[in-house]
């Protein structure tokens, strides 16, 4: 448990890092994220050549940064399991067959192909968005782009309220184990009374952390402090990105590309 | 300078399960003045803290700040000028870093940045830790927590401060170190403890309060060295003020004071 929670502090304490990534306006980061997440999910289900220059972004994302690369891959480990059940079941309902580089496959792999390329691209760039920006900032830059702060809130203290419910997690196993050894886990008979514990507990320290906020003044608006406008690097940043999606999602790059590498050998 | 008295009249509250912990509770506080509320776990402390902060609210009686009477109208207003420091500081710490979490209330008050930043700054160097503007909160010791703790109240520049169990959970350095910046602050101070040994050194007056009553009031040394008066309310005098354990020589015959 305290490892989880060090995972989970792990990630704002990589947004913390100074780099030329980390530093940019978050407003940048999650502009052009946003942008990225549709054009990837905008591609058809047999498309798997031309989504290929997308990985791109998270690859350069991550040259820039400092991040722990092994860090960010386990996270992104965290969630195969989902993504295999998305679309294990299509290569059973999907026998048509097509022929890629020669070889003839079931169009179902094809698809399940393009689905865990898809769910990997989406979930790095949103990995990578939390470790270079920050939740607080991250809260900031949804405001500036209006969205209503109740849903910001939302997300913001949600974020903080699982680490709340971590801490009260990781001191009640630590006396449970202490008073039961050799069990493996909680017993089926504590489950009940265990996890009530653990609710009103965690309502209990995050009404105390509440009544802090107010106490300095909280009323529903989280401030993160004041952000200037994105600068003209960070308009070059996203403009550029822009082009590059927008380039790989209307011409099939990698095939032009193999076009124009066989034009200029043969 | 009236606006930094804080008169509570009459009080009374009691939880929903129907347990009284205030009755009829009054005293002053006026500016300047340093004072210890101590009693037995229980007694009623912790809910006179919340009612004075305006978290929870008296079924009879008023609370009053300088001119203003405590109520949820006047609670913001109220809060801007006193500041609570919590018992334990992981409830008082939630942003990601140091410097966040000093500039909260101040943000929170709608102060320009700039302001904002001199003041955590401030704050910081007050208690003795701006090298950790940028740490995380929970990579802190527990001295570190609660001057942290400490400043995000400061930031606020209040005029009262009420502090819960400030060196509760301290090894003696930090608590030391704790006691020695407590004298420092020329705010009105309003601190509950079990700790009397830093209620006697940092506090001039001292309220007991027994089963959610005043049981006494007044000079903290008359007080703290009044051993039925203590062991009545569940409390035992000073070690400073007990006998010495070996000879039995009494510290109070020592023109100590």
């Amino acid at each position: 448990m305290q490892n989880s929670l060090h995972q989970m502090r792990l990630l704002d304490e990589l947004a913390r890092r100074p780099n030329s990534i980390n530093n940019l306006h978050p407003l940048t980061k999650l502009l052009t994220t946003l942008a990225y997440l549709v054009v990837v999910v905008s591609f058809g289900r047999y498309e798997i050549s031309a989504l290929l220059p997308l990985v791109f972004y998270p690859v350069i994302l991550l040259a820039f940064t400092d991040l722990p690369i092994g860090e960010i891959m386990k996270r992104i480990g965290w969630t195969l399991p989902f993504i295999i059940g998305l679309g294990i079941f299509n290569p059973l309902f999907d026998h048509q067959t097509v022929s890629v580089l020669g070889f003839s496959i079931s169009q179902g792999w094809l698809t399940f192909l393009s689905i865990f390329i898809k769910c990997v691209l989406t979930v790095a760039a949103g990995v990578l968005l939390i470790a270079t920006t920050g939740m607080d900032k991250l809260g900031s830059a949804l405001r500036m782009l209006r969205v209503p702060k109740i849903f910001v809130l939302q997300l913001l203290l949600t974020y903080r309220y699982i680490s709340v419910l971590g801490n009260e997690l990781a001191r009640m196993l630590r006396a449970y184990s202490l008073r039961a050894p050799g069990h493996k886990g909680i017993k089926r008979e504590a489950w009940g009374s265990f996890t009530g514990n653990l609710l009103l507990r965690s309502f209990d320290r995050a009404q105390r952390v509440y009544a802090a906020m107010c106490l300095r003044g909280f009323s529903g608006d989280y401030h993160a402090g004041r952000m200037n406008p994105p600068e003209r690097r960070e308009m070059i940043f996203i403009l550029g990105w822009l082009a590059f999606f927008i380039a790989a999602r209307i011409y099939d790059l990698p095939a032009w590309l193999g076009s124009l590498l066989t034009g200029v050998i043969s | 300078m009236s606006h930094h008295r804080v008169e509570v009249r009459d009080l009374y509250f009691s939880y929903p399960d129907g347990h009284e912990a205030i009755r009829n509770m009054s005293f002053s506080i006026y500016h300047g003045e340093s004072v210890g509320i101590i009693g037995a776990n229980g007694a009623g402390k912790s809910t006179l803290l919340m009612l004075l902060m305006g978290i929870l609210f008296p079924d009879g009686g008023e609370i009053v700040v300088g001119d203003t009477r405590l109520t949820r109208k006047t609670m913001t207003m109220i809060r801007q000028r006193l500041g609570m420091v919590f018992q334990d500081p992981d409830d008082q710490l939630f942003m990601t870093t140091v410097r966040d979490d000093v500039a909260f209330g101040p943000r929170n008050f709608g102060l320009e940045e700039a302001e904002v930043e001199m003041r955590v700054e401030e704050a910081l160097a007050q208690v003795g830790i701006p090298h950790l503007i940028d740490r995380a909160p929970f990579k802190l010791s527990g001295g570190e927590k609660r001057a942290a703790a400490i400043a995000t109240v400061l930031s606020m520049k209040p005029d009262i401060l009420i502090m819960d169990e400030p060196t509760s959970s301290l090894d003696p350095k930090s608590r030391r170190r704790v006691m020695e910046l407590l004298k420092t602050f020329e705010h009105t101070k309003i601190i509950t403890s079990h700790d009397l040994d830093m209620v006697l050194e940092t506090c001039q007056r001292v309220i007991v309060i027994s089963n959610g009553a005043v049981a006494a009031d007044g000079n903290a040394v008359n007080i703290l060295s009044d051993p039925e008066l203590l062991d009545r309310c569940g409390l035992e005098m000073p070690l400073s003020l007990q006998n010495c354990p070996h000879c039995g020589c009494s510290k109070l015959s020592r023109d100590r004071f």
